[in-house]
């Protein structure tokens, strides 16, 4: 009887899992768009069927089979949903800031499927986000990549599952306040940041050691081998080592972009991105030829010291040098219109419709890691969709449905005065309080750090 | 011999300056004044119609003339075919020059300490060599209100052109007195008074304000009176936004603190302009009737309420336009000023139209500056602050061409174009191991 329990809990268990992988999947019929695929150039008047969830067919005079619903995007543009690889949004907690290394850490368990957030990221054609951990950290926690099915109640239900691991750190400002200057602790200075990468590397690589000597004596007979203590910290970097996970690395002065590809290449790390990136197009041929590139503001700039020599260009210098190069938010504001962030790239610097187009769809796709799954429209495509009144790069550009894995999230048409899912019988809804926190999230939640030290640091929070 | 000895050792002399320069390579371009003519644009006046096929002579600091077939042979003469001529764009609210790096503290200038301090001056401290000023100017704002905060009265605000080596030469001959109204909401997600003490805090706020109005209008009755005086900057200052010979610039956002500046402000014979205004849309109307023009924005910013529809910040502008009200629009910034004519965009886009939208960042702040005879718009006599584009200058894809402020013709360069020009094809590029 009590196996029979068991086995009842399992199948029980199992069911759970199966339910959460159960997201929901449209299917729908969008006729006569033009439809900007970024990666197979712009079809004029257009059709695209999407059944499942998934893209089926691109053409044109596509009929709808039966049961699914057909909408006329005549004059307006079809473009893939955007991702951003930079983002807070749904975040509960964004810092663990109690030591220079905390990969152990997972911002999936700090997931809120509740957030207005991301509700006015769809309204802004953005279906993916890649929601970090802090910058207060040299190795900060694990990311998670979120899909923005608005709606869901399970935090499980937004994480994009079949997304790759990928995990934050950052150089530079941040980690040395928190730590060398707020703690008296290392690093307070750039060569601080290397020391505490390569210390925590070698350490991981030791580590790594021991468990595949443990596992290499363990099948022997008559081994008396204890087996290394188990450590999620060393595990973690252990499998960045191994390159199951992919770094994106907060960062901005050339000099600290430039020891990081030291160090990856002396690690044999590959998969590496850059975050921020301000200075960039001064290592701009040392980024594309050793990472997967670099993900930066369009014009954001002296803030802060590190930001002070920063150029609008630096997208598009990074582009023209064959840096695989995105545009994030980081905030909760630029969020909504990416878009038109990525339109910079054309008044300072040029780039084409499709470079720039490029630089919220299929580039933070594959800095993602989901670029065979997402960031364009292809047939066998997840079908991450925006329609756009106005082509999506003008200013004038007004975002009209988007729809995740062809489930119509945000409609203008439909769109109600509160859009909250839920509000608590508790919750105070009036008086309100105004916006007036800074947009940037990075150093959210380490204030703590500083009450006893010093508040100064407290004002500044990029 | 001597001869050729004295030669030889002229012509070394006539070396030495030369050897003494050659470490300086190239030339530095100077914004430069005198006669221009640009010739054979698309002018948007913005006042008197879009006019095809027209010229504009620029000559001492002034659109001279704006036509047809204008004789100006001695006018170095800037083909603009296929270009569209804008007035220079003005930004209603923005803390240009009184900051260099926002985290630097040694580097803030906006925020002096006390509560009431109306006598600091903004344009004291506007640095004409801000990085930030000539990020700013190649985007076409031109014209900027810097404003300082801080207090209940911070300081008193000013109006400044983007071109100039001293505060004085910048100045664009608009000043008011900032108050920031006293809020009766809760000041952030942190805040954690109840709502009795926030009404309690209120209450108390506005009665400060009250009676340091009441000093500063005593102040001016015994000053008007002949009265001897102590020396009091503070309310010497103040007295001017009493008396109307400056207005008052009341920075407010939340709908229920703009019902109370409004009723703050009748009865009081004062010009008030409101900035800010982030909730204006829910009071649209009675800002209409009080006749109280609004300085809004930023427009690309979050809704003030997590309850609010998402673009409740894009449509403010438009809201209050359709309610009557005279909207400029501001970007509240410092290094990110540039970014003026895409905030006016997103309001056009969401319901205040274009032509209105360029309107709140042309010749709507200058109306409610009161500068309009000189600002705002591509009429002969204005000073010549013009913008030639290759498009729509609030259309993220349009180059802007070139720039004229006060009759200079700016360089179309800065630290940011430079860093482009010097490392778009690095050399050495990648190097082989």
């Amino acid at each position: 009887m009590k196996k029979l329990n068991f086995i009842f809990a399992a199948l029980l268990g199992m069911g759970l899992n199966y339910s959460q992988a159960q997201t929901p999947k449209g299917s729908v019929l969008i006729k006569n768009a033009t439809v900007l695929t970024v990666t197979k150039g712009n079809l004029e008047n257009a059709d695209v069927l999407v059944q499942d969830g998934i893209i089926k067919q691109v053409g044109q005079n596509l009929s709808a089979p039966s049961g699914v619903q057909t909408i006329d995007a005549s004059g307006k543009y079809l473009m893939p949903g955007i991702i951003d690889a930079h983002s807070h949004v749904a975040l509960d907690v964004v810092n663990e800031a109690s030591a220079p290394i905390v990969a152990e850490v997972r911002m999936k368990d700090m997931v809120n499927p509740y957030e207005i957030g991301i509700y006015r990221a769809l309204a802004g054609g953005v279906t993916i986000s890649h929601a970090m951990h802090g910058s207060a950290n040299v190795v900060g926690g694990q990311n998670a990549t979120l899909k923005h099915r608005w709606g869901s109640t399970d935090p499980a239900d937004i994480i994009m599952q079949d997304a790759p691991r990928t995990i934050k750190f950052a150089l530079g400002e941040n980690p040395t306040r928190v730590h060398g200057r707020g703690n008296n602790i290392q690093p307070r200075t750039r060569m601080g940041v290397e020391a505490v990468l390569r210390n925590g590397f070698n350490e991981a690589l030791q580590y790594k050691k021991s468990w595949e000597s443990y596992n290499a004596a363990k099948g022997q007979k008559g081994n008396t081998v204890a087996p290394p203590v188990f450590n999620e910290r060393l595990q973690t970097l252990a499998e960045i080592l191994d390159g199951k996970i992919i770094i994106h690395c907060h960062s901005y002065r050339a000099d600290e972009i430039y020891m990081l590809i030291n160090v990856a290449k002396d690690f044999g790390i590959t998969k590496l991105v850059f975050q921020h990136t301000n200075e960039g197009f001064k290592v701009a041929p040392e980024i594309a030829e050793y990472t997967m590139g670099a993900s930066v503001f369009a014009d954001w700039w002296a803030y802060k010291m590190e930001v002070y020599y920063s150029t609008a260009f630096n997208a598009a210098i990074l582009q023209k040098n064959g840096v695989i190069t995105s545009i994030n938010s980081d905030s909760a504001e630029l969020i909504r219109h990416l878009y038109h962030e990525a339109a910079k790239t054309q008044r300072y610097g040029g780039l084409t419709d499709e470079e720039a187009l490029s630089m919220i769809t299929i580039n933070p796709a594959k800095q993602l890691g989901i670029d065979d799954k997402v960031g364009s429209i292809e047939v066998g495509k997840q079908a991450d969709l925006v329609i756009f009144e106005g082509h999506p790069l003008s200013s004038y550009a007004v975002p009209q449905m988007t729809f995740v894995d062809g489930v119509k999230y945000f409609d203008i048409k439909a769109d109600k005065d509160d859009q909250r899912q839920f509000v608590s019988a508790t919750e105070m809804v009036e008086p309100v309080y105004l916006h007036t926190e800074e947009d940037h999230q990075c150093l959210q939640d380490v204030d703590a750090y500083f009450e006893a030290f010093q508040g100064a640091f407290l004002d500044e929070k990029h | 011999m001597n001869r050729i000895l004295k030669t030889f050792c002229a012509s070394l002399l006539a070396l030495i300056p030369v050897a003494a320069m050659a470490q300086i390579d190239g030339e530095f371009v100077k914004p430069r004044t005198g006669k221009f003519l640009l010739q054979n644009a698309t002018v948007v006046t913005v006042t008197k119609g879009t006019l095809e096929n027209t010229s504009v002579l620029v000559e001492n600091g002034k659109i001279a003339q704006v036509g047809t077939g204008i004789n100006a042979s001695d006018a170095e003469v800037i083909d603009c075919t296929g270009m569209f001529i804008y007035p220079g764009m003005i930004d209603g609210g923005t803390r240009l020059g009184l900051v260099e790096v926002s985290s630097v503290p040694e580097t803030v200038d906006y925020a002096e300490l006390g509560n009431v301090t109306p006598n600091m001056q903004a344009l004291t401290t506007v640095n004409p060599n801000a990085e930030a000023i000539g990020v700013t100017r190649v985007s076409g704002v031109t014209t900027v209100l810097t404003v300082p905060t801080g207090g209940l009265f911070p300081g008193t605000a000013a109006l400044i052109n983007l071109n100039g080596y001293t505060p004085d030469q910048m100045y664009g001959g608009f000043k008011a007195i900032v108050m920031n109204f006293p809020s009766s909401g809760r000041r952030g997600r942190f805040d954690r008074r109840s709502d009795e003490d926030i009404k309690k805090d209120s209450e108390k706020a506005l009665k400060e304000a009250n009676d340091i109005w009441e000093n500063a209008k005593n102040y001016l009755s015994l000053k008007e009176a002949g009265a001897e005086l102590q020396y009091y900057p503070e309310m010497d200052q103040l007295s001017k936004a009493v008396s109307g010979e400056l207005p008052l610039l009341i920075v407010v956002d939340a709908a229920s603190d703009i019902q109370n500046a409004i009723k703050w402000v009748e009865g009081k014979d004062i010009k008030v302009i409101f900035s800010g205004v982030a909730e204006g849309w829910r009071v649209a109307d009675e800002i209409a009737k009080a006749g109280i023009p609004v300085i809004t924005g930023p427009v690309q910013e979050l809704p003030s309420r997590q309850s609010d529809r998402y673009d409740a910040a894009y449509a403010n502008a438009g809201k209050m336009a359709k309610a009557g009200v005279k909207v400029a629009i501001r970007t509240d910034e410092e290094e990110n000023v540039r970014n003026l004519p895409f905030h006016a965009a997103f309001a056009a886009a969401y319901g205040l139209g274009k032509e209105e939208a360029l309107k709140a960042i042309t010749i709507n702040p200058a109306e409610i500056f009161g500068i309009q005879d000189q600002y705002g718009s591509v009429e002969a006599g204005k000073r010549a602050n013009l913008v030639v584009s290759t498009g729509d200058p609030l259309e993220t894809k349009s180059q802007i061409m070139h720039v004229f402020i006060d009759g200079y013709r700016i360089p179309m360069s800065n630290r940011h174009i430079r860093l482009y020009q010097e490392f778009l094809e690095r050399s050495p590029g990648l190097k082989a191991n």
